[in-house]
């Protein structure tokens, strides 16, 4: 069971390894949104410094749900979600290795970047370290949220709107705890409740998601 | 384990319906089958006959009536499930993967992994396409290597959805083989097929689909 889970999660990383848009476009938006930022607004640092954790944030937000379309797709075109429905490990549990996938393709790289970016809106490094920290605790959920949207969707042709109605009102919990942790330490407080929270929300995407997204994908499979 | 209870396995299939648009495919289905049984499934195209394999895989609810496997009535997520193997229209290949990756990955989900990748290659006639991207191979070929399942699984109930689609004639003699070893040793096979199929010597039912 175990094996079959890893067999998974590797397929699905060489497969984004050959397919490498799947890995940059939703990076390359991410940085190109951000940077726009600085551009609009100007030379303000004060202003910049204040809204960089939103606009990195809400980004983020958008850049998850642009990568999440190729989540179940393929697997739900040629055939081989109907095979793993069959398989002798239960869907739900196979899931999470391509949402560990996806995390790992999209997630990942994001935080990684973060850093740079934080740079480009004047941002200290103090707070750089809890953005970043929001980012590794709150991506994973973001994926897993949307995977159940995905899963919902995807035998739909034209899916993208309903999508972003589906997803981004279940982000917003994700998104105000990120926010609120990151004005907390720009006021000289610790984001310790903050991050505990996100990681409650994290911990509970974990243990029920992987049923809604096996149960989604059965009904679309129909 | 598996392979004992293999010998005895029986499906039974009460009053099945289904419908789509508003419009009943076929009702009041019944079907028993027993180990060493095929059920070669005809119809026109339309009358219901990948619907009724679908609703087998539990891909599809049943509209009414019940599959019952080893006289235990079928749940979601019934044990039933791990004994199917099916092959749909959608052969279940990964384009990005080279033909040996695809045929690696579908062994480490199989339940028979102590065949060689190579021999399977051997077999099909693939051996030499092996580092080529599956997105790259004939219709046929593709199709080989998604039947190429069959040789990786010990499971008892295959669900064959027009298995020979573009496949070659020494292709379709192969696999014929391999169906009628697997129906002599204890199987259960139910397939649709607009080929003519060779299962001479073997225990076959025809149900005829009609709208």
């Amino acid at each position: 069971m175990f094996n079959i889970w890893t067999q998974l999660l590797k397929r699905d990383l060489l497969i984004a390894f050959r397919r490498r848009s799947e890995i940059i476009h939703p990076l390359i938006f991410f940085i190109m949104v951000v940077s726009l930022f600085p551009l609009a607004i100007g030379d303000d640092k004060v202003l910049l410094q204040k809204i960089a954790p939103a606009i990195i944030w809400v980004t983020a937000l958008l850049a998850t749900m642009l990568s999440l379309d190729n989540l179940f797709r393929s697997d739900f075109e040629d055939g081989s979600l109907e095979q793993m429905t069959l398989l002798q490990a239960p869907l739900s549990f196979l899931v999470t290795a391509k949402i560990t996938a996806h995390w790992i393709i999209t997630g990942l790289p994001l935080i990684l970047i973060t850093p740079v970016l934080a740079m480009l809106l004047y941002l200290p490094t103090d707070i750089v370290s809890t953005l970043v920290l929001t980012l590794l605790v709150g991506t994973p959920t973001l994926s897993l949220i949307g995977a159940v949207a995905i899963a919902l969707t995807v035998a739909l042709r034209q899916g993208g709107v309903i999508l972003s109605l589906l997803v981004l009102p279940l982000y917003i919990p994700v998104l105000i705890f990120a926010t609120l942790a990151l004005q907390n330490v720009e006021q000289g407080f610790s984001a310790e409740a903050q991050l505990a929270m996100m990681f409650a929300i994290l911990l509970l995407a974990i243990t029920l998601s992987p049923f809604a997204i096996a149960a989604a994908l059965k009904v679309s499979l129909n | 384990m598996e392979q004992e209870s293999s010998l005895s396995d029986s499906l039974m299939v009460k009053n099945l319906a289904c419908w789509r648009n508003d419009q009943v495919l076929f009702s009041g289905l019944d079907v028993s089958l027993k180990s060493g049984c095929v059920l070669f499934l005809q119809g026109e195209n339309g009358s219901g006959k990948t619907s009724l394999l679908r609703i087998l895989c539990g891909f599809r609810m049943p509209d009414e009536g019940e599959i019952i496997w080893n006289d235990v009535p079928v749940l979601s997520g019934s044990e039933y499930f791990q004994n199917i193997s099916y092959i749909g229209h959608k052969n279940g290949l990964k384009d990005e993967l080279t033909v040996e990756e695809n045929l690696n990955l579908m062994r480490s989900m199989a339940t028979v992994t102590d065949i060689k990748a190579e021999h399977v290659l051997k077999k099909i006639g693939l051996l030499k396409q092996a580092d080529i991207l599956s997105r790259l191979l004939s219709a046929g070929q593709k199709r080989k290597l998604a039947l190429a399942r069959l040789m990786m699984t010990k499971n008892s109930f295959w669900i064959l959805d027009e298995p020979f689609t573009s496949l070659d004639k020494a292709s379709i003699v192969f696999f014929e083989q391999l169906i009628k070893q697997h129906i002599t040793e204890g199987g259960i096979l139910i397939l649709t097929s607009h080929h003519d199929i060779d299962l001479a010597g073997l225990n076959v039912k025809h149900l005829s689909l009609t709208n």
